[in-house]
């Protein structure tokens, strides 16, 4: 190890305190919603399906907490021909 | 009227049997009346590292469906007078454990020792809300790894919503033990230190119980590591942990080995 390395080591353990620092905030806030996402999922899920039919294993529903900002992404993939909006018919 | 502790953790593997063993053993070796109560319904394990598995006759679950009167389940230790153990279940579910039933069985323990120790299962399911239940006292065991940090978290929110103090409305004592912990790989670095720890979790610290082949070495032969070697470093942390339970103010230092010079002679020989 070069001079410069040994002398800007600082270890993994800062990055450990770092990360359970975040996560832990988060969870605490949501405590009793660890099942958050998959909640989120489902319902939106409910939403969309009032209106064209889609593939529930086509639904990704993923979050990533960060600091400052946390974000929630949701990935629908929409068949090519759209079906006939459930609703729409009733 | 005894003190009910539960030591808990959420993750598996970080040293509650161990501690419940040694926390037990310490008490009784201080001249305490202690019961020691595993929770782990068919994963039993206490009976094993405190040496008592050939003498296993009824369990918790046997007295708490009143096949089994309580004396006649209780295993009194061998080399320390006042120390027992009430072994868990190996083969029943622990379905078979009824609210009311644990709850008689905890007060009737109450009654007979100055201390119980429930070693909780792991996991936050029904077994270790079970365990926790009717304690007065938590022992919360963290090993320096983000895993168990976060399992211990939620296993302190659990301790301060599910138990019968909390739902009472009371204040639930907390407490963390901190084992395998080691003090050269924290100081450079590679391991959470005990500040870090304590200031993410914010509860008191008890003790902590460094890293030491004295743990393997004392569940091997069945004997609590504070009854095996009560010079070892975790001996030593586990006895003081005793200590501040008791009520006594000692001042929190991490053991180290003590080493003989033929055996630090032979080490830098074989190294």
């Amino acid at each position: 190890m070069n001079l410069l390395g040994f002398l800007t080591r600082r270890g993994s353990a800062p990055v450990a305190r770092e990360r359970l620092q975040i996560l832990l905030a988060h969870e605490r806030a949501a405590f009793g919603r660890s099942d958050l996402v998959t909640v989120l999922r489902k319902e939106i899920l409910a939403v969309i399906a009032k209106h064209m039919a889609i593939d529930g294993e086509k639904v990704k529903v993923t979050m990533d907490r960060g600091g400052d900002v946390s974000t929630l992404e949701i990935d629908i993939e929409l068949p090519t021909t759209p079906a006939t909006p459930a609703l729409a018919t009733a | 009227m005894a003190k009910v502790l539960v030591v808990t953790s959420g993750k598996g593997g970080v040293g509650k049997t161990t501690t419940t063993a040694a926390l037990g053993a310490a008490l009784a070796q201080q001249g305490q009346s202690v019961c020691v109560v595993d929770f782990d319904v068919g994963l039993r394990n206490l009976d094993l590292v405190m040496g008592a598995e050939r003498r296993v006759v009824y369990d918790l679950i046997n007295v708490v469906q009143g096949d089994a009167k309580l004396p006649q389940a209780l295993i009194r230790d061998k080399r320390l007078d006042g120390l027992s153990l009430l072994p868990a279940s190996q083969t029943r579910d622990k379905d078979a454990l009824t609210d009311a039933g644990v709850a008689r069985v905890m007060d009737e323990l109450r009654d007979k020792f100055d201390w119980v120790i429930c070693d909780s299962p792991a996991g936050i399911e029904r077994g270790a809300t079970l365990a926790m239940r009717h304690a007065d006292v938590a022992v919360v065991v963290c090993n320096p790894e983000v895993s168990s940090v976060r399992d211990s978290d939620r296993i302190i929110g659990l301790l301060d919503a599910k138990t019968a103090r909390a739902e009472k409305g009371e204040a639930m004592e907390k407490h963390l033990i901190l084992t395998r912990y080691e003090p050269g790989r924290a100081e450079r670095g590679e391991m959470l230190r005990i500040d870090d720890v304590l200031e993410i979790l914010s509860i008191p610290l008890l003790a902590v119980v460094p890293e030491s082949e004295e743990v393997l070495k004392a569940s091997n032969v069945g004997s609590p590591v504070t009854l095996n070697n009560p010079a070892s470093a975790p001996a030593r942390a586990y006895a003081d942990a005793v200590r501040r339970l008791k009520g006594e103010t000692v001042a929190m230092v991490i053991p180290t080995e003590r080493r003989s010079l033929m055996s630090k002679l032979f080490q830098r020989r074989a190294a």
